[in-house]
């Protein structure tokens, strides 16, 4: 295919799919160079931080799960988090382990969605997991019952899958009857080994030979992958309090983006979610996801993005390894919640969403109402890195047909799990009229 | 050009690859308007049925799902999410245009959701307690059901849907009968599962004697009052409830809160949030400004 110097050529993709919301993504080239890159969300705004002011403070954690139906509880447990640092109440171990098992079941629906249906698929020429089950029916229903067995962690400590009832500030309504929990072990058994199968499997694909130089953020909690609390932490040296890192981040508009851009420091981007987690943590993986990993050779560091799917995978087996130590070990909390006073002031809380760091900072009056609420998503903080991404590899396939290399920048975004309806409530939105 | 592609809207279009299947299979597709992905998400989580149905149904669009699309007319249309936008005005009423039967699923699409919210707001406040440059959005001040702009063959309630009845409402619209779904209140759920009324025993400010039924009652069952994710039953006395849940000590402002959360557009809850004062001082003063977490300008 040849293709003028002097006309640029774009490759367009409106409508970005198997993302979570609404996103495009333009890469333009002119004279064999990509000139140009965007990923654009056009989700329509939300105004969460807008509705926040006013509510009670009891009521963040249910109003913000509805800004992602796809990750509730990362919602849920960084709005507690920030309410507990705001009002200084610290959880008992009994909760933050309870928690720490509801939030497995999210990686686990998480992960398993994404690696069966929005990005396989890519890899073995699918348009979909449902052309992919065609194919390979095992391999689909193996994802599902991962996915399956996510939702039924979240159902039995959540009360459901998609916006979990049981979580308020301080800890949870009611702790989950003992029986119930035991009767977890038997299916997340059954998915580790299934999650061991995907790290085999998804290990398996042809990889484009891509690489990024990233600066990972993620939270660090010492002996432990970080999930439901920890500090932020970089890989060239950050290690600071949730509330100081929300104090890092600046969000700064970039003119020719529909959206708002985050940095750290107010100059470099930088990426959260699986790689950063992996690369910051990988030492903190329990025995048998660390040996699935190296028998998937990642290495330390992973900074093929495309790999990304490897690390989710592992990720996978650790979520249902670390589930199944947590129902070994459970306690119910007794009570099941801390009491939480309201004091003025403010705080800040950050947890591990299954595609990234997720946190908010809110303001609080003494009669605990919210005066204002911030609240910074994962994909806001890595779309500046997406957009790095997607010209690498725009520029590395260069000799691609127009489908072709619009489906591999499709790919790029997808690597990185963005989710647009989550980022879109908070981005500003600019519109550059000419 | 089309009215739609004039305000932004795109209804995204491939030819039938050769290799697809012409079968007889019935087309559904999935939209997306504003919305958490949750209510769609609640397709994906029947994972003992899903291959079953994909197999009953040809997907033709579900952004979330496939990069594959179908063009329409559809057979089924499944839509989640509000109408905030001027270019989802118009983008609605294709899908209306290219769509046999139109289901509406989950509180965005059948109440207009949280983001409902802004509806109580002076004109144009969210936009500048949010944004910068509010005169830069193509935003509405309302965010509006679906059945304010076209009109809706079923609407399917929840905050979000229950998938069971998901299954329900597209077997019986797929075999052209009624989709059996109670429109009863959560205290029959309770009664169902045997809760005792937390109501009644202790105080607890609870929604379920005047919110639809569907969630099966969980929140009564682990001891938190219903928070009316599924909105108004089909038969309702807010107003009797209201005055129980101040007679229990419940303030005003915190009974007008309860009724203004997922569903706060549903008529319903709406009037009842305004006769109990519905002063909620929203957004005034704003946030802190972003600005002093940074030297952004």
């Amino acid at each position: 295919m040849s293709h003028g110097s002097t006309s640029p050529r774009t490759i367009g993709v409106e409508g970005l799919s198997r993302v979570e919301g609404e996103g495009s993504l333009r890469v333009v080239i002119h004279d064999g160079h990509v000139t140009d890159v965007a990923l654009e969300l056009f989700e329509p705004p939300r105004y969460f931080e807008a509705m926040l002011v006013g509510r009670h403070f009891t009521e963040a954690p249910d109003i913000t799960a509805r800004i992602c139906g796809i990750c509730p509880v990362a919602y849920q447990m960084s709005a507690c988090a920030a309410m507990e640092d705001a009002c200084e109440v610290t959880v008992d171990e009994r909760v933050a382990s309870l928690r720490r098992l509801l939030y497995c079941g999210e990686w686990i629906q998480s992960h398993a969605l994404h690696v069966y249906f929005l990005h396989a698929p890519d890899f073995l020429g699918c348009a979909d997991a449902v052309e992919l089950a065609e194919r390979d029916r095992a391999t689909v229903e193996r994802g599902l019952g991962i996915k399956r067995t996510g939702n039924l962690v979240m159902e039995t400590i959540g009360g459901r899958a998609v916006h979990p009832v049981n979580v308020r500030v301080g800890g949870f309504y009611s702790a989950p009857d003992p029986a119930a929990v035991a009767a977890l072990a038997d299916p997340l058994r059954r998915a580790r080994d299934d999650a061991l199968a995907t790290v085999e499997w998804v290990s398996g694909l042809d990889f484009p030979d891509v690489s990024g130089d990233y600066r990972f953020v993620a939270l660090s909690d010492p002996g432990r992958y970080a999930i439901e609390r920890g500090r932020p932490a970089s890989s060239d040296g950050l290690n600071v309090s949730p509330g100081e890192f929300a104090r890092l981040v600046v969000e700064e508009h970039v003119e020719r983006s529909t959206a708002l851009h985050a940095r750290l420091g107010g100059h470099d981007q930088y990426l959260t979610g699986p790689l950063a987690r992996y690369a910051l943590n990988s030492g903190s993986l329990p025995p048998l996801a660390a040996e699935a990993a190296a028998r998937a050779e990642l290495g330390s560091v992973c900074t093929n993005p495309f790999r990304s799917i490897v690390v989710r995978a592992v990720e996978l087996v650790f979520a249902c390894d670390e589930a199944l130590s947590l129902i070994e070990a459970y306690a119910p909390p007794d009570p099941p919640a801390a009491e939480v006073t309201p004091r003025a002031g403010t705080g800040t809380g950050a947890t591990e969403a299954p595609r990234g760091l997720l946190f908010h900072h809110y303001e609080i009056d003494a009669d605990g109402t919210i005066l204002s609420a911030r609240i910074v998503p994962p994909t806001s903080q890595n779309q500046l890195t997406i957009e790095s991404d997607l010209r690498r590899v725009a520029e590395g396939g260069l000799d691609l047909d127009d489908d072709d290399l619009k489906w591999r920048c499709e790919q790029a975004v997808r690597n990185h799990d963005p989710c647009i309806s989550c980022a879109a409530h908070f981005l500003d939105v600019t519109v550059v009229r000419e | 050009m089309s009215p739609a592609e004039e305000a932004g809207a795109t209804v995204r279009t491939r030819e039938p690859k050769a290799t697809e299947r012409h079968d007889r299979r019935p087309t559904l597709a999935v939209w997306k308007f504003a919305s958490c992905d949750g209510c769609q998400l609640s397709l994906l989580d029947c994972e003992d049925e899903l291959l079953a149905l994909t197999g009953a149904v040809e997907i033709a669009q579900f952004t979330e799902l496939s990069r594959a699309t179908i063009s329409g007319p559809y057979d089924v249309s499944l839509v989640e999410g509000s109408i905030t936008t001027p270019a989802d005005v118009a983008r609605i009423r294709e899908v209306r245009a290219s769509s046999g039967r139109l289901i509406t699923i989950g509180a965005c699409a059948t109440a207009g959701g949280i983001q409902g919210l802004r509806n109580f707001a002076a004109s144009g406040e969210y936009a500048a307690t949010v944004y910068a440059h509010p005169e830069y959005l193509a935003s509405l001040d309302t965010s509006t059901p679906i059945s304010a702009h076209v009109k809706v063959d079923y609407e399917l309630h929840g905050c979000p849907i229950d998938r069971y009845q998901l299954l329900e409402v597209l077997i019986a619209t797929l075999a052209g009968r009624r989709p059996v779904v109670p429109g009863y209140s959560v205290c029959q759920e309770c009664k169902g599962r045997g809760t005792v009324c937390l109501l009644v025993a202790k105080g607890t400010a609870c929604l379920g004697p005047v919110t639809r039924s569907g969630c099966g009652a969980v929140c009564p069952s682990i001891g938190r009052g219903c928070f009316g994710c599924f909105g108004p039953a089909d038969t309702t006395n807010t107003a009797s409830l209201a005055a129980r849940l101040r007679r229990n000590g419940t303030a005003p402002l915190d009974v007008s809160r309860l009724f203004r959360t997922f569903n706060a557009g549903a008529p319903a809850f709406r009037d009842e949030s305004i006769a109990q004062g519905g002063a909620v001082p929203v957004a005034i003063g704003g946030p802190v400004p972003r600005a002093s977490y940074g030297d952004r300008p």
